[in-house]
């Protein structure tokens, strides 16, 4: 489960901003809408552990992350929370399969059988030794859910996960997260300004207004 | 995590091969150089053993000592046979062998000389036994295994010390026993007595002679007017290294030079082309720890998100300093073990190329102690370029990064 309170964040004096106090348990689904600039990525680093709230607290699974030092932090972020960016970012060097188990090794967590079950999940079962520039964009983002999957996380945080796919993928990759943050019984929180993933979930909150 | 930095490395084949290349250029030279310091001092100290001074005709002490002892330089000249007797007995003297050079065959020196000189070098016998009588010799091994002599084979010896001029074509040696390896000068070198050194080069033979024994140890005996190129001492005690040589030197015309004083002006010399050799190694190495620095910073500039990704699946900041650190110090080991490679298939070629030069009987088969250090110097080489990418790394905002 996901708890917000009091959160507070500034880049500096004039771009101050509040977020909701949020609480979400397991299954729960979220979509945070708003335009460009309004601070929904920030809003989902600070989620994510990626980003410390001037004030505030971040709870996920009875743990106030930012309390976590470090390494901590790191390790519990790996273990607890996937992030599915904008973009795939997947590691150049490395094939599809590497990729993923890439984050079962910074957590050190090595279940190897459990990569072949993404990837077939993901329809992607014969591209695990592939190249990652070998892959469409809309089989990278798949692979990027994937490697945010890989530690069966109970919190999964997208952001802006389909702005550069194509209406096919884009509503592919809503369903595979959705799919799969069910199956995990996880909790789906999703950022974005794309109005097709509207459609697919009911629980909107708006930033910026 | 080292799976991890070799797989960043070898998507980038051309920039890993060129930093590794550049580095164990370097480093090679710093093999090469070790090997050969090390094999030619303990080659140098090995063959002077039990040398304690040389004595000759005037002219260069090192040339001296190189031609008489190592056998790589010309001799100075030949010294009066009567006058070496006289110097010889000196009390200061416990032993002398007396040298007489100026022949070879197929490039090998023929030595005339007495079975002291064996004793000397404590050289054992692989086959045969020592010459009894004029124009009978002893072979090093390694003269025997190159030119396929075998015992009671002949061969005719020419006049020079390198490249024949004229054949004495009036008399025939036989071997009469083949040495053991000994890893020392007289692996090289062709022995015999030194009646056969002086009989050869006579206008008219006695053929009476010739059945005649000759001197096993001291001087040949003679009524004759006789030269010999250089005399072998050994001292009787400590105080002759201070008053012999000044005796020699002063009173006689002849020249008398300590292998030990000698080898060390050499080395002093070597040193200065050494040291230059070394500077410029120093400055391939630095260039390429330079070149690897280079090559991590700007990779980080393009590596930085996948850095934030990684952090962002659970790796922490120890672990992306580290999978940096990893990089240069893999790549900068693997120059090292290239640049050890290279060093050591140089010195193949090296001593294939020069079987009978100073540097004969040198190997590239052995791998000694500082090549360990060659290893550890790369890899801190190796740490040091990866420093401050790494710390940067370290350093990375994941948020920041992400949102760019």
């Amino acid at each position: 489960m996901l708890l917000t309170k009091n959160i507070r964040f500034h880049y500096n004096e004039s771009n101050q901003f509040s977020i909701d106090d949020l609480s979400l348990t397991s299954g729960d689904e979220l979509l945070i809408l708003g335009k460009s600039g309004s601070g929904k990525t920030t809003m989902l680093n600070i989620l994510g552990g990626l980003l410390p709230p001037s004030r505030g607290e971040v709870i996920v699974n009875g743990v106030p992350i930012y309390e976590l030092e470090g390494a901590e932090l790191d390790k519990f972020r790996g273990e607890n929370i996937g992030i599915v960016f904008q973009k795939p970012h997947l590691l150049k060097p490395l094939t599809v399969e590497e990729n993923i188990k890439l984050a079962n090794y910074f957590v050190g967590n090595e279940t190897s059988n459990a990569v072949q079950e993404l990837l077939r999940d993901l329809g992607m079962e014969d591209k695990g030794n592939a190249k990652t520039y070998t892959l469409s964009e809309g089989e990278a983002q798949r692979v990027s859910i994937a490697r945010a999957l890989a530690n069966r996380p109970k919190v999964i945080l997208a952001d802006e996960p389909t702005a550069s796919l194509d209406d096919e993928n884009a509503q592919l990759v809503i369903q595979l997260l959705q799919i799969q943050s069910r199956k995990l019984n996880a909790l789906l929180v999703i950022v974005t300004h794309d109005q097709r993933v509207k459609d697919h979930i009911a629980n909107h909150i708006i930033m910026g207004e | 995590m080292l799976k991890l930095s070799w797989k960043f490395l070898i998507a980038k084949p051309l920039n890993t091969a060129l930093n590794i290349l550049l580095l164990a250029l370097g480093l090679a030279i710093f093999t090469v150089l070790i090997l050969v310091q090390d094999q030619f001092e303990n080659k140098m100290t090995k063959d002077a053993k039990g040398i304690d001074l040389v004595i000759g005709a005037k002219g260069s002490p090192l040339q001296l000592i190189l031609s008489s002892i190592y056998h790589i330089d010309f001799p100075t000249g030949n010294i009066n046979l009567e006058e070496a007797i006289r110097v010889s007995k000196n009390r200061l003297i416990k032993k002398v062998i007396p040298l007489g050079l100026g022949d070879n065959f197929e490039g090998f020196r023929i030595v005339g000389t007495n079975q002291d000189y064996l004793e000397l070098y404590q050289a054992d016998f692989q086959a045969g036994e020592a010459w009894e009588k004029p124009f009978e010799v002893v072979l090093g091994n390694e003269v025997a295994k190159d030119l396929q002599l075998k015992i009671d084979d002949t061969f005719m010896g020419a006049h020079g010390i390198g490249s024949s001029s004229h054949d004495h074509d009036e008399n025939v040696y036989k071997v009469t026993g083949v040495l053991e390896e000994m890893d020392n000068v007289i692996d090289h070198l062709i022995l015999t007595g030194m009646e056969s050194v002086w009989y050869t080069h006579d206008e008219n033979q006695d053929p009476e002679k010739l059945e005649k024994s000759v001197a096993k140890s001291g001087f040949p005996e003679t009524d004759e007017e006789r030269e010999i190129t250089a005399l072998l001492v050994q001292y009787n005690n400590p105080m002759a290294a201070i008053q012999l040589p000044r005796f020699v030197n002063s009173r006689s015309s002849l020249q008398a030079a300590s292998p030990a004083f000698e080898i060390t002006r050499l080395f002093e010399l070597l040193g200065v082309g050494i040291a230059l050799i070394q500077g410029l190694a120093i400055v391939i190495i630095i260039i390429a720890g330079l070149g690897i620095f280079i090559a991590l910073y700007n990779s980080l500039k393009e590596r930085k998100y996948d850095l934030a990704v990684m952090r962002t699946i659970g790796a922490s900041k120890g672990q992306v300093f580290l999978h940096i650190l990893l990089e240069g110090v893999i790549l900068t080991f693997l120059g090292a073990m290239v640049g050890i490679a290279i060093g050591h298939l140089f010195m193949i070629v090296l001593v294939l190329s020069n079987e009978q030069g100073a540097i004969s009987g040198f190997t590239a088969d052995v791998f000694l102690v500082e090549e360990l250090w060659i290893i550890g110097y790369a890899v801190i080489v190796g740490i040091l370029a990866s420093l401050i990418p790494a710390w940067q790394a370290y350093q990375t905002n994941i948020a920041e990064q992400l949102t760019k």
